[in-house]
């Protein structure tokens, strides 16, 4: 472990060995990924009921019904329905129509991502600043009150229902004492006129940003910022906490090791060794714990995003099940594990990148 | 308490008129036995010097019996048409109770919008609550365990199949996959309980055949083989209760979480459906009315959270005083 620093300069040899468990790794993910579609493509079409009518909107008639069946080969076997299905999600990146709107679902979804993405990146920065720093005080302070407070909070923060927690907030910040809105990305008022902006990329955060620099106008921008307050808190609580337990166990376990007393023997200042050797080692562990909880993430965005009025996938997601909008449902399921399945990906790598003996673990 | 198991060449040549006449298998399950027993002691005595813990057990044990008193309340209202409590969960505006009464002697948590009694419907909630995450996890960790179990034991070619299953399983992202399977079989809080419990089927079995594979290359297993035990009696009678201590700690920590995502289901109005006194559902009908009265939201929520954090504790406070490496 103490040797992290001089991981990054790698030999040929260790950089063939990193290239083969980067291409296993990706191998397997693509492997878990087709499953994945197979297990949603099982779960909604081979169960009772008629696909055509899921699949072709809100007004079926016999001549579209028909065009669909033809479409996506239902009435054929269920193995050719699935080629067809793989065919069509591969090439055309086509899962079929939205029930409500009749459009695809793809754009239906691919409109409220941006929302959802700001959401969690916000949320996930926040636990990171906050999380990091608490694990490695506690960590430090080890069996004090601070330690005890630190670790019984977060214990606390895992146990909270995050929906309660944002009701709460909301309930107090915005309709008792009025600091927030409570609702929505932005100021009703400025909404239409950011979504008129030429710069648009639907992430609010960095199209008020550019709509601040060019127009000098920051009232969007900081209006954005206020209305991720709340909610990016709600959402942070859960991942806060969990960073902070795993940063707080594998700090305690770093600075047990040889390489910290040999630190403090050459007469290290307390604050070097902890900062630079014990931190920046136990950091890695709890890097694949933010890569795991990344997913989380995401799914959380369904209740927190339902509470704040967030106009993002989350919200929607709630509404298509509401509404039985079965396609909907299926596309988003699908999305969100294979997100899930690169994230942890990227973590395996970046993990292996940081510890080399990962890589030699995993060759066999 | 695996090396009592292993037999000792020198002891075996002493006192030999003693041990003819014994059941060799008996012998052995007394050793087991006995090393078991004072190995939960030692476990025991650690937990109980956890303080943290112990809260954890007090406020579990304090859920468990608000459970067991809703249940004898609906009993005793059956038979004698008068429960131990002043009102039903469902009672609206009981005893000429208003809407949003704030928490008083009468109604310690006060009344809901049609003037329920608050406090009683979160004794009844802890039942539902508390049912519901041991039932959910028994779902999980029997299914789990099987997985784990046979995916350990055999590996090979059924290992692999049943690790790519788990881990397809484990890529969607918990509550998602509790939706989908909502989405799919409709909202209920039965199909929820279950949902929840599939969801977790794959963290249970990973962590089963994780030990599983430590434990079968241990000496106990190769003799309990050469002494011509069948597999499924080496699976159940031999690696599962060295297992066991690990599986309690996550059944604690899984029923709080099994809690937890079963009311987050039912506040999301796909779990536990109206009137029903469910935690999470109570939530959601109460957001409605933050301005006339806090105390709807309010505490539900401190009940679910001291609930789930009761499991938590004592989770984290069994891991401790069974792996005492992570001891404070």
């Amino acid at each position: 472990m103490n040797k992290i620093k001089e991981s990054p300069a790698l030999t040929s040899n260790d950089f063939q060995n990193f290239v083969k468990f980067m291409a296993k790794r990706f191998l397997r993910s693509i492997i878990v990924i087709l499953g994945i579609i197979t297990i949603v493509f099982i779960l909604f079409r081979i169960l009772p009921g008629d696909p055509a009518r899921d699949l072709v909107g809100k007004f079926p008639t016999a001549e579209r019904l028909a065009a669909v069946r033809e479409i996506w080969g239902l009435d054929k076997p269920v193995w050719d329905q699935y080629i067809i299905f793989m065919q069509k999600l591969i090439f055309e990146f086509d899962i079929g129509m939205s029930y409500d709107t009749s459009t695809p679902v793809l754009h239906e979804l691919g409109l409220r991502f941006p929302a959802t993405i700001e959401l969690a990146l916000v949320s996930m920065i926040l636990a990171i600043m906050v999380g990091i720093p608490i694990g490695i005080i506690s960590a430090y302070k080890q069996h004090t009150r601070t330690d005890y407070l630190a670790m019984i909070l977060a214990l606390v923060g895992v146990s909270m229902p995050i929906y309660w927690l944002g009701l709460m907030l909301q309930g107090v910040f915005a309709r008792d004492l009025g600091w927030f809105i409570g609702t929505g990305r932005i100021e009703p008022v400025l909404s239409s006129e950011l979504n008129l902006y030429a710069f648009h990329t639907n992430f609010y955060l960095i199209d008020s940003f550019v709509m601040g620099i060019v127009e000098g106008n920051w009232l969007f921008f900081i209006s954005t910022v206020e209305n991720l307050i709340l909610p990016g808190i709600a959402l942070a609580t859960i991942p806060m906490a969990v960073i902070a337990r795993m940063m707080r166990s594998s700090m305690i376990e770093e600075m047990g090791k040889d390489y910290v007393r040999t630190a403090r023997s050459k007469g290290l200042r307390e604050r070097l060794v902890v900062l630079k050797h014990v931190a920046k080692n136990a950091l890695i562990p709890t890097i694949t714990v933010i890569g795991l909880n990344f997913g989380a993430l995401l799914g959380g965005a369904v209740l927190t995003e339902t509470i704040f009025s967030w106009p993002g996938v989350g919200k929607y997601i709630w509404l298509s099940i509401t509404q039985r909008d079965t396609p909907v449902i299926m596309g988003f399921v699908m999305i969100v594990a294979i997100i899930f399945v690169f994230a942890n990906m990227i973590t395996d790598v970046i993990y292996a990148y940081l510890d080399p003996r990962v890589r030699y673990y995993e060759r066999d | 308490m695996n090396n009592l198991t292993d037999s000792d060449p020198e002891k075996d040549n002493g006192p030999v008129e003693i041990k003819q006449n014994v059941d060799h298998d008996s012998v052995q399950s007394d050793l087991e036995t006995v090393s078991e027993a004072t190995t939960w002691w030692i476990i025991l005595r650690r937990f109980r010097k956890n303080q943290v813990a112990l809260l954890g057990l007090g406020f579990l044990g304090f859920f468990a019996f608000l459970a067991i008193l809703s249940y004898l309340d609906t009993i005793l209202t059956l038979i004698f048409g008068q429960g131990i409590f002043p009102y039903g969960p469902n009672e609206i505006f009981a005893n000429g109770a208003s809407s949003f009464e704030p928490p008083s002697l009468e109604h310690i948590f006060g009344t809901d919008n049609v003037g329920r009694d608050i406090f009683i419907r979160i004794i009844y909630g802890a039942r539902i609550s508390m049912t519901v995450g041991f039932l959910a996890v028994l779902v999980s960790l029997s299914a789990g365990t099987f997985l784990g179990l046979i995916a350990g034991y055999y590996g090979g070619v059924i290992d692999s199949i049943i690790s790519m299953i788990l881990e397809m399983l484990l890529a969607f992202p918990s509550i998602l996959l509790a939706l989908a399977i909502l989405a799919i079989f409709g909202s209920s809080l039965t199909n929820a309980m279950i949902a929840v419990g599939i969801v977790y089927i794959p963290y249970y079995a990973r962590i089963v055949r994780g030990q599983v594979f430590v434990e079968r290359e241990l000496m106990y297993v190769e003799s309990a083989k050469v002494l011509g035990a069948k597999t499924p009696r080496i699976l159940l009678k031999h690696i599962l209760p060295n297992v066991f201590g690990v599986l309690i700690i996550y059944t604690s920590l899984g029923i709080g979480t099994a809690i937890l995502e079963v009311a987050a289901l039912s506040f999301l109005g796909l779990g536990a459906l109206p009137p029903t006194a469910e935690w999470g559902s109570m939530i959601a009908d109460g957001r409605y009315y933050w301005l006339s009265g806090p105390h709807l939201v309010f505490f539900p929520g401190i009940a679910i959270l001291l609930a789930v954090l009761s499991f938590n504790l004592v989770g984290d406070g069994l891991r401790e005083a069974l792996d005492p490496r992570f001891k404070r």
